[in-house]
């Protein structure tokens, strides 16, 4: 982007980003021709990333309030009280089309970009989890890209100290060219001391501190917001690099400066970079903001205003400080070796004024910025609503089925990835991953503890967007339950396609109402979210996913339940099975089909049943629970004694394939040591539950005395794909 | 016995060390940073693991060159104790104070996982606790654990007993002769890879590295 100057007209607002229409606009508020660093303002302002013009009309009818809220949507992350003078704050936030042009950086950098979206409210980072969305394993670029991937989240997160305790992956040819990278961090504060971004104080200093700026990453918001072609390659410059040693110091140096009181407003330099973090902070403090550019440390020499305005150079903070805490600020920051720079002031002007050598490269009234920012309320075309799936069966043995699903990649165990991720670093991981349906992390020095989780289904989202939404919450909710915590709020990363097409608005819209009906359901507020369009390749979108985190807490630590079973224990089964293999993974593995409608969920039935399997395990009478979901019940009971390492005979009588493999919602296993009393307690409650077991020493599982499949076996199917592929 | 911890950038494991020593000792360890000069009345300096300086040279070996390193050099001189934990260790071999190197693991991936462990001698003041032969288990979180040093050296520390610790199982890392830590000569100096403080909690998976820190604690 550099060398001879560029006229600014609509052609190069259209490479920019801008339609015509939203060229126009600019005209309009500007009353002249922007010059080029303006320009490049408005369109990153503008760009679909930064502005969620095309979600924006959608996305307000998700419940974003409940008395345990501090912030909801419109903060750097989300904030919820979770009791004892402490808030958890996070966020997941999607790195998609940068993991596919340079996997490594894009993932590393994605990780880095939500973290400071966590700590600059004030919190210490204790957890980050992942959801993470793979093309056909057959493609030799879909290994490639997941090598990268998991390489760059572990050499991001273990650098930085940061343990990363959970996530989901799964694979479709789907996302071929176009991988999901959404990452997750949440944090902890006092609720006392949660630091905002409304820059205030007419005449205190505006204070750049971290990374120097480079030429990396410039327009990657733009790049965000388009879709991907051939030519996707040549993008790779407008990729940012990593640096999580110098996040790990931008870490402490902000938590350190934090127990001052120098600090008046902070916001991380994320998607657009000084752009972004300066107009918002001027625009929500409803004051004005004057950068003087020669005055930002740089990392390359010959820099263009446009160039750092647009650069997404990573780990980089603003700061608006105290003018009388100044020399404290340095020195905090400049202990940990960082730059510290006031690159300008707060005004009374309502507009941001760019100076570079002594000449204005941009002023611009910040109100029409914001307020004049397109908004489209774009053409809806609902997805059909499918049809029933037939009575479909298979003549394969039980036990192979079994061996099959638990063998696929979809199913089988993530152990190749997390033992590449740092989980147990700061020594309060209670539940590692795979050891319970939610990671569980205690808070230092408490009792208490977070539980957390990502979910998402998108093979049931692409055939009923609704109930897909509905799904994701409400596994989520009951991943949270299943650990004995109380759910209490989610983040969305909602990656749709192009929103220009209206079958995609149709996906994003109904994903969002089924999101918003189970959220209300459940009393499980959205209180921060991030939105990927354009995730299409060469004309063919993704799958929707709206992959929903959320956090929990439970009062305490020891109470949490794991998945690990043990001899003696009677399994009992809590929620109604009819045997739903719609959209199941069973139809896809064994049959070879993905048809008919994804399983309904009751959300009055959700809501009783995990309550009262909360209940359950908060009495401490509950060794293990395990939720029922992909693969449906004989999944869940084969992770379940392989994580115990023990035998299972399992006494109900059902020959049938859906009544094993069905994905019915709402559903838990628990094991217990007296499963009458269970029984008793679940039938005072009007709850479903039956005895479908009993966990036995030894090492077989067998069904009904007609399957028997040893431990050994299912283990070495469960724990085959990615050795073997990364072997191959 | 005063513990004191080093911080050096980029180290993140500084809270679970804190906890663990605070657990078995009573007492909060003093924190040091880098650029001091001095230790002043520590008995037991700790080296932990994390990132130092973003390990972007050789793990460890700018650390090695900090300000605080020559007096732990001293401290080490007079026969006060030393523990340093994975990049701890790292830190220890680049400052001469312990032999040998820590290469890239053997796969050239993160390991993140338990491991287990034999405790090569029970009498010495990190390990009065535990049994001769006991096998431990530890959580190991490493990219470069590979201990490695020539032949000589090897036999030397075998023949001195100055192995302290050996992978039992899996040695996934690819350490030459299953060597997980090992002593200075006068077994006050002690280097690992695996986490012992990270396993002081029935919380966290149990309490397996809790002795070492107990033995420290009545050394």
């Amino acid at each position: 982007m550099s060398g001879a100057p560029k006229m600014v007209d609509e052609a190069l607002a259209k490479s920019f980003g801008l339609s015509a229409d939203e060229y126009a606009r600019v005209l309009d508020i500007m009353g002249r021709t922007p010059s080029l660093t303006e320009l490049g303002i408005f369109s990153v302002m503008w760009s679909e990333h930064c502005s969620y013009k095309s979600s924006k009309v959608w996305l307000k009818q998700l419940p974003t309030s409940a008395p345990w809220v501090i912030h909801g949507p419109g903060e750097n992350a989300g904030v919820i009280d979770i009791g004892e003078g402490l808030a958890a704050i996070f966020k997941m936030e999607s790195h998609n089309h940068p993991s596919f042009i340079e996997p490594y950086q894009g993932a590393a950098t994605g990780v880095g970009g939500i973290l400071r979206d966590v700590f600059t409210m004030g919190a210490r980072p204790i957890a980050n989890l992942n959801a993470l969305r793979f093309g056909d394993p057959a493609l030799p670029v879909t290994k490639r890209v997941v090598d990268g991937v998991v390489r760059g989240i572990g050499g991001y997160g273990n650098c930085v100290g940061v343990p990363t305790v959970g996530g989901e992956v799964n694979f479709h040819a789907a996302y071929n060219g176009n991988p999901l990278v959404n990452a997750m961090t949440v944090g902890i504060a006092r609720t006392d001391r949660i630091f905002l971004s409304a820059a205030a104080g007419v005449g205190n200093p505006v204070v750049y501190i971290g990374s120097k700026t480079g030429r990396d990453g410039i327009h990657g918001a733009t790049m965000a917001s388009t879709e991907f072609g051939a030519d996707s390659e040549q993008k790779r410059p407008t990729v940012q690099v990593g640096d999580p040693f110098t996040e790990k110091l931008l870490i402490e140096a902000c938590l350190e400066l934090m127990q001052t009181d120098a600090i008046v407003a902070i916001q991380d330099m994320g998607a657009a970079g000084l752009t972004s973090s300066s107009v918002e902070m001027a625009g929500k403090g409803g004051v004005g903001i004057e950068l003087e550019l020669d005055q930002v440390p740089q990392r390359e020499t010959g820099m263009s205003a446009y160039e750092m305005m647009l650069s997404e150079s990573q780990e980089r903070m603003l700061l608006v400080i105290r003018p009388e805490r100044r020399e404290a600020a340095r020195a905090i920051i400049e202990k940990w070796d960082l730059d510290y720079a006031e690159i300008g002031r707060i005004t009374d002007t309502g507009r941001i004024i760019i100076r570079h050598q002594g000449r204005v490269e941009a002023d611009i009234a910040l109100q029409p910025l914001a307020d004049a920012a397109p908004l489209y309320e774009r053409p809806v075309v609902e997805t059909p609503k499918p049809a029933a799936l037939g009575n479909v069966v298979s003549d394969l043995d039980l036990g192979e089925a079994l061996l099959r699903l638990i063998a696929c990649p979809d199913l089988c165990s993530r152990r190749w990835i997390y033992d590449q991720y740092d989980s147990t670093v700061g020594g309060q991981t209670v539940k590692r991953p795979a050891a319970a349906d939610a990671a569980i992390v205690r808070l230092e020095g408490a009792r208490r503890a977070l539980a957390m989780t990502t979910d998402c289904t998108p093979r049931y989202c692409v055939a009923d967007p609704e109930a897909g939404g509905m799904q994701a919450v409400a596994e989520a909710w009951r991943n949270i339950t299943a650990t004995g915590a109380t759910p209490l709020a989610v983040t969305d990363n909602m990656n749709f396609g192009n929103p220009e097409k209206p079958e995609i608005m149709g996906q994003f819209a109904a994903a969002i109402r089924g999101m918003a009906a189970a959220c209300k359901a459940l009393d499980f507020p959205v209180v921060s979210g991030n939105v990927s369009l354009y995730n299409e390749t060469e004309g063919r979108a993704i799958l929707p996913t709206p992959a929903i985190g959320a956090v929990g807490v439970i009062a305490d630590a020891a109470l949490a339940a794991g998945i690990a079973i043990a001899p003696g224990q009677d399994l009992i089964l809590i929620g109604e099975t009819r045997g739903e293999l719609g959209r199941s993974l069973w139809l896809r593995e064994i049959c070879g089909e993905e048809d008919g409608a994804p399983p309904a969920v009751d959300l009055d039935a959700e809501r009783r049943n995990g309550d009262f399997v909360r209940a359950q395990i908060i009495s401490g009478v509950v060794s293990a629970c395990h939720d029922v979901s992909d693969g449906g019940i004989l999944v869940a009971v084969a992770e379940m004694a392989l994580a115990g390492d023990t035998g299972v005979e399992l006494t109900r009588h059902a020959s049938s394939h859906a009544f094993w493999f069905g994905e019915d919602q709402s559903r838990y296993i628990l094991a217990v040591r007296d499963g009458d009393a269970l029984l008793a307690a679940a039938k005072a409650g009007g709850i479903h539950a039956e005895h479908i077991g009993r966990a036995v020493a030894g090492q077989d599982l067998t069904l009904s005395e007609t399957v028997a499949i040893s431990l050994p076996q299912l283990r070495d199917a469960h724990e085959r794909f990615f050795p073997s592929w990364f072997a191959s | 016995m005063r513990a004191g911890i080093l911080l050096f950038p980029g180290i993140n494991r500084e809270r679970d060390m804190v906890l663990a020593v605070r657990q078995s000792f009573g007492t909060a360890p003093r924190m040091i940073w880098h650029k001091e000069t001095a230790l002043g009345d520590l008995d037991l300096v700790i080296i932990p693991g994390g990132f130092s300086f973003g390990d972007y040279l050789r793990c460890g070996a700018m650390a090695a060159h900090s300000p605080i390193m020559r007096a732990v050099a001293d401290h080490a001189a007079r026969g006060g104790y030393v523990l340093g934990v994975c990049n701890g260790f790292q830190i220890l071999t680049e400052a001469g104070l312990l032999p040998g190197a820590l290469l890239r693991n053997a796969g050239l991936r993160f390991l993140s996982m338990d491991t287990d462990m034999s405790v090569e001698r029970a009498d010495t003041a990190f390990t009065s606790k535990y049994a001769q032969g006991e096998v431990i288990r530890a959580p190991m979180a490493h990219g470069d654990g590979n201990y490695n040093a020539d032949p000589a050296t090897l036999d030397r520390l075998e023949g001195e007993g100055l192995v302290a610790f050996r992978y039992a199982g899996a040695n996934r890392n690819g350490s030459v002769r299953r060597i997980a830590g090992i002593y200075a000569p006068n077994l006050r100096v002690l280097g690992l890879m695996p986490h012992p403080e990270d396993l002081v909690d029935p919380l966290m998976g149990g309490t397996d590295g809790k002795a070492l820190f107990d033995s420290l604690a009545a050394a």
